[in-house]
């Protein structure tokens, strides 16, 4: 129980990726309306994130998923973890 | 491209025909899609001009309904429903989508067909939404737009495929360019037939489970050979330079001066004509009614009123021009996405920016422009923080109060005076209580269920003419229509307060009208802010429009025609001194006024201002509104002719020539150098044999024996009465009447009061009801009353 966690908290998130890097989505870590909402837009578990540019300061910064591009906050993205 | 297969077939079962005589209920078809799928061009494109915007009960979300002809002269109704990914209700947007569809609207029947569109260069993701609205039954033509760009960017698709595999009709078109929006037209001709909802053809997923709809949408995809096109090129390329760290934030700052330099001046001259028009076309309008009290009613009830609010279409026509441009051409989102770091800081996002700048210039635009702003929250508490924005109808009324109480001193040395230091500071003021109120909504009623936040960034295309057009005349006949009706009836309301009850059949004088009732009535609520029932009558009247308080108070402190407005220096009138207290002091016929360092001003009659230079003598030969006649013993006067009618002669004698002054224009009688200019207006002087008619530009010798009109240079005369307006007289009659700390008070109060009915009724119509104008305007009273309690008896302290 207590590995799970930890395994969770050090995975790879997508503030992580370098500019124009790709990561495979594992898992939302939010709550489950907003889980689905962004499964919506395209960040689904299993589906390749691209990341693009970005605010000025680096936040949001855009994500390429699905063939279109999302821009999110930080405090989202470092919710969304990679395989 | 853009074959409809399945068409003929799938119509055939979804619509049994019903004989001739088919019952004449209107068929309705519901547009339903996802944000940036081309929805509103494609209705643009079925309805041009047959539409109108309305709102549902008791919900923000806005809908468009329109007219769509078919051959046969048959027609059905087309309803631009919501932007939305699913239909499961969460957002306001999915419920009102969601309900429409199942029929759970009320004021509306269940659509008899859906138009489902989708984006085909984002198919994979856009086919998610396919399952929950093929899961209702209705007869749906599914849409693939944007066929063009699909093409371009090498994507690929098997058309009659996926019609078989969605069990549906699928048209691949182009609603910008309009290529195979005909069988549209074939789809709508089958379906309004009408058609019971039956189960639909093919096996859908579970609609909740996101994963496997999506999986499902890929296979999909993968069975009709879609081919996903290339990422779009020209985007990449140009968000390279338009989101690039240095060259970003620089377009960024430019675009953003643009809009705001463009609304705030580029707007003036547009306004300034049709103020001039209204007012212009009421005098004429005048003329052409007898009864005094029906002329009132006409010109300055009804005719200003619809003057108050066409004066807003230019700055709304400029800023949806703009916004229509960013939004359209895809830059908005990039804007939205640079301004959101600040504007998150303050519990709002990017979208906000746009809307709270416009405030600078007119709240009114403003609340209109935050349409742009998909989540609901964050729109409303940006309409709800807009007014606090300093707008440019606060400006006469600061300009007033700091000329009147705050000395002309340097604060800093001569960098910045005390004058300017109190504008800046009232604008800060505005700005603070606007973010501290954001912060505060969006803590308490206003909270984000939603923690994330997300910006789609649509590729770059050109926006097109039509589309702009259509948003230019939808944004005007929506103001037009449904704010305006409500502002020219307060407008209607707030005239009949200052001109009723009458007296004699004439309308009486503002300190016997209605609205002086009401000053009186609130004075003793509005005494601990320093305000005395004079200022109530002027937050009656400024209800109408800010800086109508400001011709209010000069009406009710210096209109009294036949009185001195305002003295300074040495000046004796009848052989008495006057000084700052004289103001209002009778100036009657045969009386004289003599100037020695001292400048004076009288209100000879309504609109008619005499003003003597130093050294100079006058006197008042006939006092009567039919014949006003004015002697000029010696010295420098001008008179400022802002309004004469035929009946009113208006005259000036100097030396042997006496001059009638016969239009609106400013005139410069100089008995020291024996010369009478004209700067504009037209008089005809007599006395020297012929009468001689002289006009702008002009001046006459009234000491030379030929008296020959001649041209002089206007910019090079300039005449230290030119500049010496008549605002100073109620600046000071407004210093004997109001403290320090109810000037302060006063500054206060306009600066956080939601005094402009124009906002209140925009307001009502963007949210779609009168709950949230009335939280803001009690808020924002509130919050204006308190402060400037607050600041008057602080500064009654310290001074």
């Amino acid at each position: 129980m207590q590995l799970s966690v930890k395994k969770t908290s050090s995975a790879k998130n997508l503030t992580e990726l370098k500019p124009g890097e790709a990561g495979v989505l594992d898992k939302l870590d939010l709550p489950e309306a907003d889980a689905q909402r962004l499964m919506e837009m395209g960040f689904v578990p299993g589906h390749s994130i691209t990341r693009g540019l970005s605010a000025p300061g680096g936040d949001p910064r855009v994500f390429r998923v699905d063939g279109s591009e999302v821009a999110l906050r930080r405090e989202t993205a470092r919710r969304l973890l990679l395989k | 491209m853009g074959d409809c297969h399945g068409c003929p077939n799938n119509v055939a079962i979804l619509t049994p025909p019903r004989g001739i005589g088919a019952p004449a209920r209107r068929h309705i078809v519901a547009i339903v899609g996802p944000p940036n799928s081309g929805k509103s061009t494609l209705f643009n494109r079925l309805t041009g001009l047959r539409q109108k915007v309305a709102n549902f009960p008791g919900v923000t979300v806005e809908h468009r309904m329109g007219k769509v002809k078919l051959d046969q002269g048959r027609d059905v109704f087309v309803v631009d429903l919501p932007g939305v990914y699913s239909l499961t209700p969460r957002t306001e947007d999915e419920r009102v989508t969601h309900d429409v569809l199942s029929g759970r609207m009320t004021g509306i029947p269940r659509p008899d067909a859906v138009l489902l569109i989708l984006d085909s260069t984002n198919l994979s993701r856009h086919l998610v939404l396919a399952a929950p609205v093929l899961s209702l039954g209705l007869p749906t033509l599914v849409i693939l737009n944007m066929a063009d760009d699909l093409k371009s960017r090498g994507g690929e698709l098997n058309v009659p495929e996926l019609a078989m595999q969605l069990g549906s009709p699928v048209a691949l078109i182009s609603a910008a360019k309009g290529t195979g929006v005909e069988k549209i037209f074939q789809f709508l001709s089958g379906a309004t037939i009408g058609a019971a909802p039956q189960a639909p053809l093919i096996q859908l997923p579970v609609i909740q489970d996101i994963p496997k709809c999506r999986a499902w949408a890929t296979n999909i995809g993968n069975k009709t050979g879609y081919h996903a096109p290339a990422p779009p090129l020209w985007t990449r390329r140009l968000d390279a330079f338009f989101l690039h760290p240095v060259a970003g934030p620089l377009v960024f700052l430019f675009v953003v001066v643009a809009v705001f330099q463009t609304i705030f001046n580029g707007a003036r001259p547009l306004m300034d004509g049709i103020d001039e028009l209204i007012k212009s076309s009421g005098v004429w309008l005048g003329h052409l009614l007898p009864n005094e009290a029906l002329r009132s009613l006409l010109i300055d009830g009804i005719w200003t009123g619809v003057g108050s609010v066409i004066i807003f279409l230019p700055q709304i026509l400029l800023l949806f021009l703009f916004i229509g441009i960013l939004e359209d051409s895809g830059y908005l989102a990039r804007a939205a996405l640079i301004a959101d770091r600040t504007m998150a800081r303050f519990g709002l996002q990017g979208k906000s920016f746009i809307p709270l700048l416009s405030a600078y210039a007119c709240a009114v635009p403003a609340i209109m422009a935050t349409r742009t702003i998909e989540d609901k929250r964050d729109r409303i508490a940006t309409i709800l923080i807009a007014p606090f924005m300093t707008c440019s109808a606060r400006l006469p009324v600061y300009i007033l109060i700091i000329g009147a109480f705050i000395p002309d001193k340097n604060v800093i040395g001569p960098l910045l005076g005390m004058r300017a230091a109190v504008l800046l500071g009232l604008y800060i003021l505005g700005f603070v209580a606007a973010i501290l109120t954001a912060r505060l909504l969006k803590s308490t009623i206003l909270k984000s269920r939603r923690s994330s936040f997300m910006l789609e960034m649509p590729p770059y295309r050109w926006p097109t003419v039509r589309s702009l057009t259509l948003r230019l005349v939808d944004r005007s006949k929506v103001f037009l229509m449904r704010a305006g009706t409500v502002i020219l009836g307060v407008a209607i309301v707030i005239w009949a307060l200052s001109y009723l009850p009458l007296h004699d059949g004439k309308p009486p004088a503002i300190e016997n009208s209605f609205a002086s009732g009401i000053g009186h009535f609130v004075e003793p609520g509005i005494k601990p802010l320093g305000f005395n029932w004079k200022i109530g009558i002027g937050l009656v009247t400024s209800l109408a429009a800010r800086e109508t308080i400001v011709s209010t108070l000069g009406t009710i402190y210096a209109a009294r025609p036949g009185t001195v407005d305002y003295a300074e220096g040495q000046v004796s009138m009848g052989g008495h001194d006057l000084d700052a207290k004289s103001i209002g002091a009778e100036f009657t016929q045969g009386q004289s006024i003599r100037t020695l360092n001292g400048r004076a001003e009288i209100l000879l009659t309504p609109g008619v201002y005499l003003r003597l230079g130093p050294n100079t003598s006058a006197t008042l030969v006939a006092a009567g509104l039919a014949d006003t006649r004015i002697q000029l013993d010696s010295g420098h006067a001008m008179i400022e002719v802002d309004q004469i009618f035929q009946e009113n002669r208006l005259g000036v004698t100097q030396g042997s020539f006496a001059v009638e002054l016969h239009k609106k224009g400013t005139y410069d009688f100089d008995a020291a150098n024996n010369q009478v200019r004209v700067f504009d207006g037209v008089a005809i002087a007599m006395g020297g044999g012929h009468p001689v008619e002289f006009g702008g530009g002009q001046e006459l010798n009234t000491a030379a024996p030929d008296a020959k009109a001649k041209g002089f240079d206007k910019k090079a005369f300039g005449g230290d009465l030119y500049d010496w307006t008549r605002d100073k007289g109620l600046q000071q009659a407004l210093h004997q009447d109001l403290t320090l700390g109810g000037a302060i008070g006063l500054l206060v109060f306009f600066a956080f009061a939601m005094q402009c009915m124009s906002t209140i009724a925009v307001v009502r119509r963007e949210t779609g009801g009168w709950f949230w104008p009335g939280v803001q305007f009690a808020y924002m009273t509130g919050l204006a009353y308190l402060c400037a309690f607050v600041a008057n008896h602080l500064v009654s302290i310290w001074s």
